[in-house]
């Protein structure tokens, strides 16, 4: 699937949801669903900075694929990222470099795209798209 | 009706703000330990200063200068026995606490030297640690922590042990920030003199429900932010005793704080002038003025006890939930709540908190040796003011819960 596949069923299974509530506990079960980082990769480098909680990202080479996994100590924090990996995860650095992020406002979670808020959900898209950069060149 | 002195209900009409909504739901206000709300009677104050007599200040001759600064130098008067201070002199204003410390620690770079000691308690907010590591490093001076207990109070004992001939300043909170702690900064400016120590007490946190007597308490140095205290952002004081601020050299250059200026040399103007440079916050000060008229018209002892009132029932209430952690259980303390629950992290809970229309904070507030004492990331913190109810604690307690519910 190509992320804007991912990103349109993301899309799909949220507008299932008629308050903020459901949306948050979809959200939460998502997070604890996240493919977990190894504890090797859990560094002070890895920490994406700007977030309240902590939240570290790995990322790995598969072919030409980029498989990332997380983890943070805040459980919604973590339901955010999965959001992103499963958007993310195992495409192309090119694609994931190109590719809008409009779905988190679709999805009702408009008000953690707000650059000042503590949980950084734009450090995070920030930092999956400098690794798609970083393996971008590494690739070609 | 409230069982209590003051009527809440008449009180909360003068805050305009407390009637909003957030997300469809009425606003719960409990994070005014970060800034208290403004009542209209401070509003009017300001747009009535920028309507009628907005002019520079201590310098114009025509009508409206002179009315603009017998307005602000009348808020300096209100402060002055608001706080019972020997001398307006001793009244500096500063845009609050974080730039009342500065002023402070740049003046005793001149002072300090290599070798001289400084103690910080253990429960600063980092505006009253950072800019005496600062001063440190330029001086060579060097800093040392006033311990606490489990509870979040200071170890007493070991700052009698810590104070030496050495000591020339102490730094401490009146009331913590992140733990509500009141201190008994009485024992600690009188330990302090002792030995010749002078001692800088940061207020930000009290100023809103304790009335302090600076002469009494015999601090050397004290700061408040208006912000906190029912006035407006960017203006506070820097109280100090007239021999310090005459010992301390200008903070800023600038107008307003000379005396005469030529090239070859310049004479500072008299306190608190001298360090006074620009343009001040008029409106700022006038209205500072003003809160502390409100605050007075309701009264500090209506106030402490209905503050006492909520903190009691909502530690009580809080503390019914199961896995809730209070941090800070000092005996005396003003209406803060630090907690977190068991296995779930504070920014989960503050996220849920706030969609429910609840204004709490969550993180380290700017205390993080604090939080690295009790080995946490950081916590949630709930706290009232005199215009909050039994009902919006209730409120809380009810969102804590559903928050455990959704994110065990
Ligand atoms: C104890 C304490 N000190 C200092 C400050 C800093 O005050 P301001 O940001 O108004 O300068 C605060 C504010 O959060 C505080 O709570």
């Amino acid at each position: 699937m190509t992320i804007e596949d991912i990103q349109a069923e993301i899309v799909d299974e949220f507008s299932m949801f008629d308050d903020w509530m459901q949306r948050y506990e979809y959200m939460i079960e998502l997070g604890k669903s996240l493919p977990l980082i190894e504890e090797q990769y859990k560094t002070e480098d890895n920490i994406i900075k700007g977030c309240q909680s902590k939240v570290w990202v790995h990322a790995e080479l598969e072919d030409d694929k980029l498989v990332f996994t997380a983890d943070s100590d805040a459980i919604i924090t973590k339901g955010i990222i999965a959001i992103l990996i499963r958007a993310f995860s195992g495409q192309k650095p090119k694609d994931i470099i190109e590719a809008d992020t409009d779905f988190i406002d679709e999805i009702g979670l408009k008000e953690h795209l707000s650059p000042t808020r503590a949980n950084g959900l734009v450090s995070m898209i920030k930092q999956l798209k400098l690794y798609a950069v970083a393996y971008q060149t590494q690739l070609s | 009706m409230q069982d209590t002195a003051l009527d809440i209900q008449t009180i909360r009409k003068d805050f305009p703000i407390l009637s909003r909504e957030v997300y469809g739901r009425p606003l719960v206000y409990l994070d005014n330990a970060a800034t208290s709300q403004t009542p209209r009677q401070v509003l009017d104050v300001i747009v009535d200063y920028y309507s009628r007599y907005n002019a520079n200040i201590h310098r114009g001759v025509h009508a409206l200068s002179q009315e603009a600064t017998d307005a602000y130098e009348l808020a300096r008067k209100k402060i002055q026995l608001h706080f019972n201070i020997g001398s307006t002199k001793e009244i500096i204003f500063t845009s609050g606490t974080t730039h009342s410390i500065n002023l402070v620690a740049n003046g005793f770079s001149s002072i300090l030297k290599a070798g001289d000691e400084v103690l910080v308690s253990a429960m600063e907010h980092h505006s009253n640690i950072v800019p005496w590591q600062m001063l440190c490093e330029r001086t060579g001076a060097i800093l040392k922590v006033i311990p606490m207990s489990q509870d979040g109070e200071l170890l007493m004992d070991n700052y009698r042990e810590l104070l030496s001939g050495n000591t020339r300043l102490v730094f401490c909170n009146h009331v913590s920030n992140a733990l509500g702690t009141i201190n008994p900064i009485k024992e600690i400016i009188d330990e302090a003199h002792k030995v010749g120590a002078a001692v800088l007490v940061d207020g930000a946190q009290s100023a809103a429900h304790i009335r302090a007597d600076l002469q009494e308490l015999n601090v050397d140095f004290y700061t408040v932010s208006a912000h906190k205290m029912c006035g407006p952002t960017g203006i506070g004081i820097l109280y100090g005793k007239e021999e310090w601020l005459q010992k301390l050299p200008p903070y800023q250059g600038g107008g307003e704080m000379i005396a005469e200026v030529t090239f070859e040399k310049t004479t500072y103007a008299d306190l608190p002038h001298k360090f006074e440079a620009g343009t001040p916050n008029i409106a700022g000060g006038i209205a500072f003025g003003a809160a502390i008229d409100y605050l007075n018209n309701i009264g500090f002892d209506a106030i402490e006890a209905y503050e006492n009132e909520l903190l009691e029932y909502a530690t009580a209430s809080l503390l019914a939930i199961d896995g809730l952690k209070i941090y800070g259980t000092s005996k005396r303390k003003t209406s803060v709540i630090s907690f977190n629950l068991e296995g779930i992290h504070p920014y989960d809970v503050g996220t849920i908190l706030d969609k429910l229309g609840i204004a709490v904070r969550t993180g380290h507030h700017c205390a993080q040796p604090i939080m690295d004492f009790f080995g946490i990331p950081g916590t949630i913190r709930a706290s009232f003011s005199f215009y909050n109810t039994k009902e919006e604690v209730d409120t809380l307690v009810a969102g804590v819960i559903k928050a455990r519910e959704m994110l065990l």
